[in-house]
């Protein structure tokens, strides 16, 4: 066993003339937390659908756990332990939200989890009083738990959580902070994508800052933060 | 409602089915409930694909015929049985499914479905141009008497056509259900947040495909000998792709009871217009009936009937 569980490879990917990802090469060690930051539209999203299998790279390779995944679709890497939540939350609608959960336990894990795994998840993310309603029915917070309770219920060794916390309130964010400090105590690698400057200083061991397709930052979260070129291009000083 | 219920149920219903041709003696009894149960069969197999998939299909009429003839072609070729041309067609409609679903089913939404509509084109061009089962003569099938309990052929075909109906809506209940139906869910839903959920979405719409188009086959195969003659025309009839569409529409696609409920009404009001009034006028009312469900309730009656319950609730 490597200490990388995921490495990036010369990664690029253009939608027509825009270069959403230009190059992008990085390591991430086990057990790490690993925050991305940059502005809107720096290719954060894109370099994390690239890696989940969502969209397909023109160039480059995605390595995981010492397996190239490149070629696989989606659903075959989320078997082998990527899990993420979407930035825009994505429910499945009309299922109900136990149902939601019980997706991924179905899918990814052989033998199939049953409802009662279901209903621990959506405690641990405070949903369980919703387990019935349809998933249609749920507030915009609801949403963003339930997001992120699909994506544990796959039990990943990597999460990337992608703007987990937009919108919800400091004791909320404390919570998810909580849940994924815990999780990466039992050994799952997170990265954080987020704009919330002070929870993913909190969280992040490391820190990346991306513009135009690019790592322009790479290192210790309060060097990458004092970095003028960081300042200049997303702190807008 | 319980699986214990349903089972029982569904043991009474083959049950009543199976005593009534000894029973009630009057024919048309038999022959108009053979369609309303044919309307059953498609109505469930077509929701298996656009109800809990998402996938409309413009199609059925291609599947539907190509089970009609597949019977036709296992009667003239082998003289084979009723069952084994059910088998037969349920074959052969399985693997159009997935023909199909693998051309088609990478395509997003209204793609989709135009796809599925030069279906029915190309499979009936195919069959006018095949004399072996008539081409566009069409093919006489004389029935053989039936030789065990039931006393004509008409009843004989309705109770196989009740056991079709049976056994699709215990294999869309149970779809629905199950690990697949969820699958399915959330592919409807949202294609890519579902394969990072894990979902293999392109082998489960394939799967859903199959099974859909294996069913609506079924629901052609004993047509031949309801019908005693077919021809190319009727067993592709855009009648078959409108109603597999309409009758979920108006029951609802969520689940099983839907399909069921909008084939016995649509049916039934095709039966009574049948009788009352020109054909011609059966099918802008069946079209009305569908437009008038899409305006004011696209989740069909089972969806009005949930807002009404909430209605009813104190909030």
């Amino acid at each position: 066993m490597s200490d990388t569980i995921l490495a990036v490879r010369d990664l690029c990917k253009r939608f027509g003339a825009l270069a959403a990802v230009d190059g992008v090469t990085l390591e991430v060690a086990r057990g790490e937390k690993l925050g991305i930051i940059g502005p809107n539209g720096s290719g954060k999203t894109t370099l994390i659908n690239c890696v989940t299998g969502v969209v397909r790279p023109d160039r480059g390779a995605v390595i995981f756990d010492g397996t190239d995944v490149s070629g696989l679709p989606a659903y075959r890497r989320a078997r082998l332990g990527i899990a993420r939540s979407f930035q825009i939350p994505r429910p499945f609608v009309g299922i109900s939200v136990l149902e939601n959960i019980r997706v991924p336990l179905d899918y990814v894990h052989r033998p199939h989890r049953d409802a009662t795994r279901a209903r621990e998840l959506l405690s641990l993310v405070g949903l369980d009083g919703r387990a019935d309603h349809p998933a249609e029915s749920l507030t915009h917070l609801e949403l963003r738990k339930l997001e992120l309770a699909r994506a544990l219920a796959a039990e990943p060794r990597l999460l990337i959580a992608d703007e987990v916390m937009a919108g919800l309130a400091e004791n909320e964010i404390d919570e998810v902070l909580k849940t994924l400090f815990t999780l990466n105590d039992q050994g799952v690698t997170v990265v954080m994508i987020e704009h919330i400057m002070h929870a993913i200083m909190r969280f992040s061991r490391r820190l990346i800052c991306m513009e135009t397709g690019r790592i322009i930052a790479d290192g210790a979260p309060q060097d990458v933060r004092r970095n003028p070129e960081v300042r200049r291009v997303y702190f807008g000083k | 409602m319980k699986t214990r219920h349903f089972v029982a149920a569904a043991i009474a219903v083959l049950a009543l089915g199976a005593v009534a041709p000894r029973v009630v003696g009057n024919g048309y009894v038999f022959y108009a409930g053979f369609i309303a149960l044919q309307y059953v069969v498609i109505a469930t197999a077509w929701n298996i694909l656009g109800g809990y998939a998402g996938f409309v299909n413009f199609g059925s009429g291609a599947f539907v015929g190509v089970g009609v003839y597949a019977a036709v072609f296992l009667f003239n070729a082998l003289q084979a049985p009723l069952w084994a041309q059910i088998l037969g067609a349920a074959c052969v409609g399985g693997l159009l499914g997935l023909g199909m679903g693998y051309l088609t089913l990478r395509i997003q939404g209204v793609y989709f479905s135009i796809g599925t509509l030069a279906l029915t084109t190309v499979v009936s061009t195919f069959i006018v141009n095949w004399s072996f089962v008539g081409a566009a003569r069409g093919a006489t099938v004389m029935a053989p008497h039936p030789q065990i309990w039931f006393p004509n052929v008409v009843s004989y075909v309705f109770f196989a056509m009740l056991t079709m109906a049976v056994l699709s809506v215990a294999i869309a209940r149970w779809i629905e259900r199950s690990w697949i139906g969820r699958g399915l869910a959330a592919i409807r839903a949202d294609g890519n947040a579902a394969e990072c959920a894990g979902v293999p979405t392109l082998r489960l719409k394939l799967l859903a495909a199959t099974i859909s188009g294996a069913l609506l086959a079924t629901a052609g195969a004993p047509y031949p000998y309801y019908a005693s003659y077919v021809e190319p025309d009727s067993a592709f009839s855009i009648n078959y792709a409108l109603n597999a569409l309409a009758m979920p529409l108006i029951g609802g696609t969520r689940n099983w009871t839907g399909p069921v409920i909008g084939a016995l009404l649509l049916s039934g009001v095709e039966q009574a217009a049948t009788v009352t009034i020109p054909s011609e006028i059966n099918l802008l009312i069946v079209g009305l009936v569908l437009i008038g469900f899409v305006v004011l309730a696209p989740e069909g009656l089972l969806g009005l009937a949930g807002q009404a319950v909430a209605w009813g609730r104190p909030r």
